[in-house]
């Protein structure tokens, strides 16, 4: 008996503890859980526009996925208050896929039983190339934001990238590298289980022999091994090098910088996008990043109105600098919304006709959005931008050619 | 894994309850197939489900194989998604190799399942021939460690195939690409290192698993019911009492051991086929661990169990997404919620009681005592 009483005290328990969870996610406007119901934003009357997101809400990669779900929420409430797309409203919903190929297609298929008609996403690049194959199946459009490797677009006339792709970043990094920093010395700490991580340095190292960047070390790491990187950093110490390449996520990397920072060593950092999101990490000591360079499209601190205002209204809602993530979530809804109105598509069309609209659209089209100006996509679904160099200096990004 | 051997007056009844409870799993397991399916050619079921059906079929097959090590056997297995990754990037090779010879997609996929097998067969064989002769829990230490460097070394692996034939490097100083293989303009790059299988092929379908989860079920259960498994379960209830008696110690570990890692490489093969990209870094310990909750969650030796386990567990955290933020939150709950209940007399009472009609028909009243022995 004594067992039974405690199995119903532990459902009590869990009983209260879901309603508590279920009013916190009630009066916290700034959890994207909110943003996953319908309702949020939308009026109910007539028919609007499903747009789908996929992306890491929770696990290792949330930063990303949340970035991505909030910019996507700025958008459309800006949308929806200035009256919609055609007249129509948006609903947008934000499904969680932790990263995980397996997850990102469940999330998809979710989606796709709620009537999505397009997806954003997914943001990471592993889910998102399994979710492509789906995509190109079902013939709904996709346009991801972030998720860099030429695979994901690769053979599939649906699916789009809003990020300068992994070739476009490892050898963009190394030509900026090569024309900014002559007789540089270059230690490249890339995680070797990682495809996003792998294919930057591959085409970095291509490009840096052209450059004639000396590339005196390379350590690798997997994600069982991204708690100490002592080994490296002491390997490209003594290697001379003054220039640390790092085309990973920003969690090893503030690691990396940290020890670094304990060993005296000041080499100069260089990230990629995957560094971005490095600011807004829990606990992490602000100090350690400065200095720390990295390619991105989007700098929070350039002085367009159109990035101003962005900025101002992420600050005021969620609390932080958005990143390059957010950036390009937001920019990916305003592209829809510029190439469904010259469409003229209604939400009443099936989305395999939107998706064809759309593919007709996106190859013709010129987008201007925070991420750049004069965009353009090419049939393969890669999009032409320039990436960005910035500097962190007091905790924010400054374009390189601003910085101190 | 003490346990008390049984008399033998004891188990002569039940192994008739057995039959019966076999052949209620084999039912039980066609007639879902068959619900399925026909409520899917009715557009009845939702995408989400259908897209869950393969990967949920292969965890069925997974909990099945790591029960006959660790619920028959007796022996704990920590990386059981090794022989799954194994067998995931060999079936994935073989597929596409056999992409342009072979246009047949079922065909190219039952080779796929069995060279996924056979490799993984071989890889149980590299691993249990010394462990197993080990006494103690040798073999799950091993098994962790094994998992780990399957991870590493198929981080490593570069495969690509074109009309001369298939090429592999293994780029252990992570300065090779795919570009150093050579391969001609036909060519395809099936592994591309830590990049993983990219641009597969998914010919994977839910008839397809639920053929291999039949196939499975016969091997396991015919060899749990014959002479050789219960020399098996002799070794797991005394070791020492099977030795005294003439059984070689070796030989039936080895034979549980390879054939649950054969069976996981099939399924890692189906697994791996459902995907257009699939990293090394899927098959890790947290997937090692997934497969063994489903094993003790479902009842260690009761295949029914772990059928039903690897099923309900895989569609909860999708059945969740309501939850938002916190469904993973809620899906630990419920695993406990579960285990608490199934370990509980009062509930297993309840149960019996609710479900009693529908049990009297397909299995028996000693199953309560069957249920206690295995978990003991």
């Amino acid at each position: 008996m004594k067992k039974f009483i405690a199995l119903a005290m532990a459902l009590v328990m869990c009983l209260a503890l879901f309603a508590g969870c279920g009013q916190e996610s009630n009066t916290e406007p700034s959890t994207p859980a909110e943003s996953g119901t319908p309702e949020s934003g939308t009026p109910a009357e007539g028919a609007s526009f499903k747009f789908g997101v996929v992306g890491p809400l929770t696990g290792e990669n949330a930063i990303y996925g949340n970035a991505v779900a909030n910019g996507v929420q700025i958008a459309v409430e800006e949308i929806n208050a200035a009256g919609g797309i055609n007249g129509y409203q948006v609903e947008v919903s934000p499904q969680d896929d932790v990263s995980d190929g397996e997850t990102s297609v469940n999330a998809y298929n979710n989606l796709m039983d709620w009537g999505m008609q397009v997806l954003i996403g997914p943001v990471t690049t592993g889910p998102a190339i399994s979710v492509s194959t789906e995509v190109y199946n079902d013939r709904i459009f996709a346009l991801t934001p972030s998720a860099s490797s030429p695979d994901v677009v690769a053979g599939k006339d649906n699916m789009f990238q809003m990020c300068f792709s992994d070739p476009n970043q490892g050898s963009g990094a190394a030509t900026y590298m090569g024309s900014n920093m002559p007789d540089a010395k270059v230690a490249v700490i890339y995680r070797n289980d990682d495809q996003y991580s792998q294919g930057i340095r591959d085409t970095f190292v291509a490009e840096a022999e052209n450059q004639n960047l000396e590339v005196v070390y390379e350590g690798t790491f997997t994600v069982d091994t991204q708690a100490d990187f002592s080994v490296q950093l002491t390997a490209a110490q003594s290697a001379g090098a003054d220039v640390i390449f790092l085309p990973i996520y920003y969690q090893p990397a503030s690691v990396i910088l940290a020890q670094a920072d304990a060993m005296g060593y000041e080499p100069t950092f260089f990230g990629v996008d995957g560094m971005d999101g490095i600011l807004t990490m829990p606990n992490f000591d602000l100090s350690l990043a400065e200095g720390v360079m990295v390619l991105t499209p989007f700098s929070a601190d350039a002085t367009d109105e159109k990035t101003v205002n962005f900025v101002t209204e992420y600050n005021e809602r969620f609390g932080e600098t958005p990143n390059q993530f957010a950036a390009d979530g937001y920019d990916c809804v305003y592209a829809l919304k510029q190439a469904i109105e010259a469409a003229g598509c209604t939400p009443d069309m099936s989305y395999e006709d939107i998706c064809t609209a759309m593919i007709e659209q996106f190859t013709s089209m010129t987008f201007d959005g925070l991420t750049g100006t004069g965009m353009t996509w090419s049939t393969a679904g890669e999009v032409s931008k320039l990436p960005l160099a910035v500097v962190i200096q007091d905790g924010v990004y400054v374009s390189a050619e601003n910085a101190k | 894994m003490g346990k008390k051997i049984k008399s033998a007056a004891n188990r002569a009844p039940r192994l008739s309850k057995a039959a019966k409870i076999d052949y209620a799993t084999y039912l039980g397991v066609i007639l879902a197939f068959a619900v399925v399916t026909v409520l899917g050619s009715q557009g009845m079921l939702t995408r989400s489900f259908q897209g869950q059906l393969v990967p949920i079929c292969c965890y069925i097959v997974m909990a099945i194989s790591l029960n006959l090590t660790v619920g028959v056997l007796g022996e704990l297995s920590l990386g059981h998604a090794g022989f799954m990754s194994v067998g995931a990037f060999s079936g994935i090779v073989a597929a596409m190799s056999f992409q342009a010879s072979i246009p047949s997609e079922p065909v190219r996929l039952v080779i796929a399942l069995c060279v996924g097998a056979a490799c993984a067969a071989v890889t149980g064989l590299i691993v249990g021939v010394p462990v197993l002769r080990l006494r103690g829990d040798y073999l799950a230490i091993v098994t962790l460690a094994f998992g780990e460097i399957i991870k590493e070394l198929i981080n490593c692996l570069i495969v690509g195939h074109d009309e001369n034939g298939l090429h592999v490097i293994f780029n252990f100083d992570g300065s090779k690409t795919i570009s150093d293989l050579g391969l001609t303009e036909n060519g395809i790059e099936i592994i591309k290192g830590a990049q993983g299988a990219t641009g597969t092929d998914t010919i994977a379908s839910f008839t397809a698993g639920f053929i291999l989860i039949m196939i499975t079920l016969v091997i396991v259960l015919n060899l749990v019911r014959s002479r050789s498994g219960r020399a098996i379960m002799a070794l797991r209830d005394n070791r020492i009492a099977a030795e005294s008696v003439g059984i070689n110690v070796t030989k039936y570990k080895l034979m549980a051991f390879v054939t649950s890692a054969a069976l996981a490489g099939a399924a890692g093969a189906l697994y791996g086929l459902n995907f257009s990209n699939l990293g090394a870094s899927k098959f890790n310990f947290n997937t090692s661990i997934l497969i063994l909750v489903f094993v003790v969650l479902g009842g260690l030796g009761k295949i029914w169990g772990s059928i039903i386990a690897a099923t309900v567990l895989t569609i909860l955290p999708e059945a969740l997404r309501g939850f938002e933020d916190y469904r993973m939150l809620v899906y630990a709950i419920v695993l406990i919620l579960v285990m608490l209940a199934t370990n509980s007399p009062q509930a297993k009472a309840v149960f019996s009681r609710s479900v009693g009609g529908v049990k009297g028909i397909f299995a028996c009243k000693g199953n309560k005592a069957k249920g206690g022995a295995a978990n003991g």
